[in-house]
């Protein structure tokens, strides 16, 4: 039994236990509220051994690695510490004990949720010597509110307080005993900011320090000196700009205005769009039109970051404009920006001259041809505040221009442009000692402020990530970039691993075990999996016998994540947070540890796992007679790739068991491909391709070549999608409300318009798109006979006009939405991987619970924790898509590089392509071999006709020809390099039927 | 959640400083109230209710008497400034009547109304301060005021809310609690360990229930002996005061 027990509180100290304050609801009307406050003298301070507190984690005697504070300190930082400084604190090496308080990470949780959930993550991912001292539990240190103390007085107050009792504790419970030397007491130090903090502490004879005059005195100074943000302004002297206090932008204006403007309609708010092609240009859809409000130059976007959510002022519609057609390149307009005078008025005038031209460059060319419609103009404003920044880090690299002293020894601070590798974002001014050392890396940065005499965000330096065009830094720089978790998993994940480790095996059969309670034993059956090679997260087997009715049983078995991937632990939620495995080209970034991943869930061969198997009994014409689900344990009898599997099933000297069912797999997959496909599923391509390395350690890309589709591969895929739908039957069935589920909504139709105009005028065929039955019918027609090729290409085209598959929760949409567009089924989930996703990892839960194995977690009956953990699930799926492509772009980027040089000279490479995209001034083409897509610009103007959607191009030698949308052509790819961002660039020329080299 | 308060933070504290297992102060006031026969005030941390008993007495109509056993009226009155918000209740309002008679409810098969044919016995409460808990609060200053009234029952009525967050189970919930964790009150005798009321009207998880009530019925003998102490304490002073207050006239303990 639990201790249950009353707690007194003192009503003479009411004053102090009680808290009364007066709130506005959200109807407007003003409530007093009172509250109760339980104060106590249990709320221990954390250190080892004191003589009073139990549980303590921090160090007896602090760290002495401060020289002002030999005998040891504990570090006690403020609210604006976490705000301002969260990249110091994280750095690993920073390892100062840190006591944080309630009051800060309340107020921390008040100002910025993202920075909140970063200071819990520092908090419970235990590698860092970390308390929370709740210190307004405390009766000791309790504060509260004065008359006329604003609710910031009133906390720097209980922060100055707390510090005060730490001291005095400490001292008192380590009195000096006689006949013993002097007991060792080490100092609590306040951090602040905040210079009137610090005067006050001073006067109450607290030890306090600014970030800075503390980090100056650690012994690791050098390390952690480019990590303060810029925003102690009372220590640094600004940039120099703001002493001339030019004026660029306007200032936002008041929140409580914005608010009333969005309300009443005047105002509109939105996510900040920037334009990837013109760094002058952005835009932000708004609901109240159907074009979203485009932003024009520097003033208008008024300091938005992309992803910042805006609040716009459109101007009247005489004023509205067309979005330019220009690429306007902001490393090109400003190369010649210095950025340590940004505010020279000479130079300004200059830059805004260059501005104002690039602008209008587009403009004039529009009133030339002015027969651009009013239909194109869309409505123009201005932004006048932002409700709330998106900011996180940003990798970057130097601008080499920027740099006053390129010699590498220099340590003097230098103000340099940071250039985000992405174009949407703009240059980030940045101080930093290191410099030169940084030219060259790819380094990761974070905007701190952006000032209204600044035409430029102000940044610090996080960290380096490598040299740019390095595998490592690549990597990491593209993972940052797609917002991929990837930090090894921390202690409290891993603690949730079975304490066997590696060594854990499926319990010994008996009915004691909670492992074989209501499991099945299948081990004798004869079950197989088939991977791609190299596979090492086997999630998925497969068996099928003959039945003695005639009948054919086939079973899936899917690694039992859930056995160990408890609900609501620390597990548990990482992988929520991280919603899926990312395959780069060369690396793995694990949902789960490896342990699991890779060994105690992975179906290996010859060892007994624990499964969740899915087995129907089907007639031999593959219809389904009867569908059960089981936990199971498994011992799989062979794992092989798709090639040996193919091999085996077609040597007709083999006749064993494994290869008789692997055959009697195939045929019932052949037929259920062919009752889906006769109900109209699709069959998409999509441009992929595989990176040949070299050898394991230098992973060298050497060659890059389509990926081959066997009858194997085909095979495993029926059955995953069958079991996929059955399971989705049964949990639909079982949770209508919360259900996890997954759909693909049909395109709309005006989608495929440009498309099924292109294949008319050009190959005079018709697409079909009333269904996904008629569509992959009228796919199968566009066959060119001289072009085998042809027909993947249309296909391509076809999926990239349709909408992306998603997660949903069955209570939250119509039950008419669930439909799978691309596979023609009703109802769809994901159950077969769950050791690479997370919503399968939710689908066995509930499966579990809709056989009786378990009882559901109540986190699963909700409907909106489901739709939270799905949305999430959704985006980083979506990420991890981009980040793979990525990846796969760097790749044959390597590997173009490395085969134009491999002979020690440089040669072009020349591949065959397909036009897919006519312009005014070139052509977009598809490399189907390597899968990338490019652009060939052409500096002339040519004969161009969008109707027809062809262009008339005229050699230098005179030879004309016309180029239109499906022709062959051949194209010279190379790589590029730009100069001062170390970015590499695919740049493609046209070879045949006319060189384009000169034009 | 939308709140940015925290019901259980990582240090096991509650929003207003308690731990999961630790319920509000309790206070007492057994004083009289003008001619009522016995009257108590209880509050649960911020939770206020005064109970006036009156009875057994005449019942009004007569139709209302019963031949054989006392008939028990219920009426709950709920302070218009016992919110924040400001509202006032109607008497006849529906919620009102069913609270009325959830008391009633629990008391009917405790209190020992055969001893009482054909009279009537009256419970007004009055609901002075809401913060959660009210039922709870309600009943446990009912049963004092059936005792102080010098009612025959049973045994004291001991009740307590317990809520749940995500599956750590807690005591005594307050009103931010309330609103945002599904919970159950629940009355026992603690001298059988019977449960005279139950009530839920949030979704609660089947497998958190049982742990719930097993909770919920351990802080109830707790919520009881506090009640106990409170009754036997102003006794003694009230023995005291009459001067019969020897050594030798300590009232023997019950147990």
């Amino acid at each position: 039994m639990v201790d249950i027990t009353i707690r007194k509180r003192p009503y003479a100290d009411a004053v102090v236990t009680q808290r009364k304050f007066l709130k506005k609801t959200a109807r407007g009307k003003v409530v007093k509220i009172l509250r109760e406050r339980y104060l106590r003298d249990d709320v221990a301070c954390g250190i080892e051994n004191c003589r009073e507190c139990d549980g303590g984690s921090l160090p007896f005697s602090g760290v002495a690695s401060h020289k002002d504070y030999p005998q040891g300190h504990f570090l006690l930082p403020d609210t604006n510490v976490f705000l301002h400084q969260m990249d110091l604190i994280e750095s690993p090496h920073f390892t100062s004990p840190l006591i944080i308080l309630q009051t800060v990470v309340e107020e921390v949780r008040h100002r910025s949720l993202p920075l909140h959930s970063r200071l819990k993550a520092l908090i419970t991912s235990g590698d860092k010597k970390i308390w929370t001292f709740y210190n307004e539990f405390r009766s000791q240190t309790a504060v509260v509110r004065e008359d006329e103390e604003s609710p910031n007085d009133r906390n720097d107050r209980s922060i100055r307080k707390a510090t005060a009792w730490y001291n005095t504790h400490l001292e008192l419970t380590r009195p000096v005993r006689r006949g013993q030397p002097k007991p060792v007491i080490p100092t609590i130090i306040l951090m602040t900011d905040d210079a009137a903090n610090r005067q006050k502490a001073k006067e109450e004879g607290i030890p306090c320090h600014s970030t800075r005059s503390y980090i100056e005195g650690l012994s690791n100074f050098d390390d952690l000196s480019d990590l303060l943000a810029a925003t102690d302004s009372n220590d640094l002297p600004e940039a120099t700009a703001s002493s001339r206090n030019v004026t660029l932008y306007s200032d936002y204006l008041p929140m409580s205005t914005l608010v009333a403007g969005v309300k009443g309609g005047q105002l509109h708010q939105g996510h900040f769009n920037a334009n990837q092609y013109n760094y002058l240009e952005g835009s932000v859809p708004v609901p109240a039109f159907s074009k979203p409000v485009l932003l024009l130059g520097r003033e208008n976007m008024n300091r938005a970051v992309q992803g910042d959510v805006v609040v716009v002022e459109v101007f009247p519609e005489t004023e509205w404009k067309a979005p330019t057609d220009e690429v306007v390149d902001q490393d090109s307009t400003l190369k010649n920006d210095d950025p340590d005078n940004s505010g020279d008025e000479e130079e300004d005038a200059e830059i805004d001259a260059e501005e104002a031209k690039a602008l209008g460059r587009g403009r004039q060319e529009k009133t030339q041809s002015s027969v651009k419609p009013s239909s194109e103009r869309q409505p123009t404003g201005r932004i006048v505040g932002i409700i709330k920044r998106n900011w996180r880090a940003y990798v970057c690299h130097i601008d080499g221009g920027s740099l006053s002293s390129t010699l590498s020894t220099s340590l003097s601070q230098q103000s340099v442009f940071a250039i985000p590798v992405s174009r949407l974002l703009p240059r980030i001014r940045l101080r930093t000692r290191q410099a030169p050392t940084l030219l060259g890396q790819k380094i990761l940065v974070t905007i701190d402020r952006w000032d209204l005499t600044s035409r430029y965000p102000e940044g610090h330096f996080v960290r380096a990530l490598g040299r740019a065009e390095s595998k490592e830094a690549e990597q990491e720089s593209l993972l940052l970039e797609y917002e991929v978790p990837y930090r090894p998993f921390g202690k409290a994940i891993l603690d949730c691993l079975p304490p066997e480790g590696d060594s854990w095996v499926v319990p010994p059969k008996s009915s004691t075990s909670p492992d074989w309670q209501n499991r099945e034993d299948l081990r004798d059956l004869l079950i197989c999996s088939i991977d791609p090679p190299g596979c090492q997260d086997i999630d998925d087997a497969l068996h099928a016998r003959m039945l003695p009715n005639g009948n054919i049983e086939a079973g899936v078995h899917i690694a039992d994540v859930s056995r160990f991937v408890l609900p609501d632990n620390p597990m548990d939620s990482e992988a929520a947070a991280r919603g899926t495995t990312v395959y780069l080209v060369d690396n793995r970034i694990d949902m789960l540890p490896s342990l699991l991943g890779t060994n105690l869930c992975s179906l290996r061969p010859h060892v007994e796992r624990l499964a969740f198997s899915a087995i129907w009994e089907l007639t031999p014409e593959a219809k389904i007679v009867q569908t059960r689900f089981t936990k199971s344990v498994i011992a799989s009898k062979a794992a092989f790739t798709y090639e040996e599997a193919q091999i085996r099933k077609d040597d007709p000297h083999r006749d064993d068991d494994l290869t008789k069912s692997i055959r009697l797999l195939n045929s019932l997959a052949l037929k259920l491909k062919a009752a889906r496909m006769a109900a109209g599923a699709l069959n998409l391509a999509s441009p992929e391709v595989k990176i040949h390395l070299d050898s394991a350690e230098s992973s060298d890309p050497i060659d890059v070549e389509q990926k081959e589709m066997r009858e194997t591969n085909s095979l495993v895929e029926e059955f995953m999608l069958l079991a996929n739908i059955s399971v989705a039957q049964k949990i639909q069935e079982s949770f209508p409300q919360t259900a996890v589920l997954r759909r693909h909504l049909p395109p709309p139709r005006t989608n495929f318009e440009k498309l099924q105009d292109i294949l008319q005028k050009r190959r005079g065929m018709t697409l079909d798109v009333s269904s996904s039955g008629a569509l992959a019918d009228s796919l199968d027609q566009c066959v060119d006979p001289n072009e085998p090729a042809f027909n993947t290409l249309v296909r391509i085209m076809a999926t990239r006009c349709m909408l992306s598959a998603e997660y949903f929760c069955s209570g939250s949409v119509s039950k008419d939405t669930f439909g799978h567009y691309g596979l023609a089924s009703p109802i769809y989930t994901h159950f077969t991987s769950p050791i690479r996703r997370y919503a399968d990892v939710l689908a066995h839960r509930q499966l579990a619970a809709a056989i009786g194995y378990q009882s559901l977690h109540p986190s699963l009956h909700s409907k909106q924790h489901v739709e939270t953990i799905l949305t999430n699930v959704n985006r980083r799926h979506r990420m991890a898509q981009m980040a793979g492509r990525a990846s796969v772009e760097f790749y044959v980027g390597l590997a173009l590089k490395a085969r134009g040089t491999r002979d020690g000279k440089a040669t072009e490479v020349q591949e065959e392509a397909f036009v897919i995209k006519v312009f005014r001034n070139g052509v977009g083409v598809f490399v189907s071999k390597l899968g990338i897509e490019g652009v060939v610009m052409f500096k002339n103007d040519h004969k161009f006709d969008p109707d027809a959607y062809t262009i008339s191009l005229t050699s230098s030698a005179g030879k004309e020809a016309t180029i239109a949308v499906f022709d062959r052509v051949t194209v010279s790819i190379s790589v590029e390099k730009d100069k001062n961002t170390q970015r590499g660039k695919v740049a493609m020329s046209l070879i045949s039927p006319v060189n384009t080299t000169g034009l | 959640m939308g709140s940015r308060v925290e019901i259980l933070n990582d240090g096991g504290y509650r929003s207003d400083g308690r731990r999961q297992y630790e319920l509000r102060d309790i206070l007492i006031d057994l004083t009289p109230q003008g001619s009522a026969d016995g009257s108590a005030q209880v509050s649960h941390g911020l939770t206020t209710v005064l109970v006036n008993v009156f009875g057994p007495r005449e019942p009004r109509l007569r139709s209302q008497s019963l031949h054989d056993r006392a008939n028990i009226n219920v009426e709950v009155l709920i302070a218009p400034f016992s919110t924040s918000e400001h509202r006032k209740r109607n008497r006849g309002d529906k919620r009102i009547l069913e609270f009325a008679a959830s008391i009633r409810e629990t008391f009917e098969p405790v209190i020992l109304t055969n001893l009482y044919p054909r009279s009537q016995i009256d419970i007004y409460v009055q609901i002075l301060q809401q913060d959660g808990g009210v039922l709870q609060t309600c009943i446990n200053a009912t049963t004092l005021a059936l005792v102080t009234a010098g009612i025959a029952v049973k045994d004291y009525v001991a009740a307590v809310t317990c809520g749940v967050h995500s599956t750590s189970p807690l005591l005594d919930l307050t009103n931010i609690e309330e609103s945002d964790l599904p919970h159950l009150t629940l009355a026992t005798i603690p001298r059988t360990g019977k449960v005279t009321l139950v009530t839920m009207e949030t979704r609660l998880h089947i497998d958190r229930f049982e742990a719930m009530m097993r909770l919920a019925k351990d802080a109830g003998a707790v919520v009881a002996q506090e009640m106990k102490v409170a009754v036997k304490t102003r006794t003694e002073d009230l023995v005291k005061s009459m001067g019969g207050a020897t050594e030798g006239a300590k009232l023997t303990e019950e147990e």
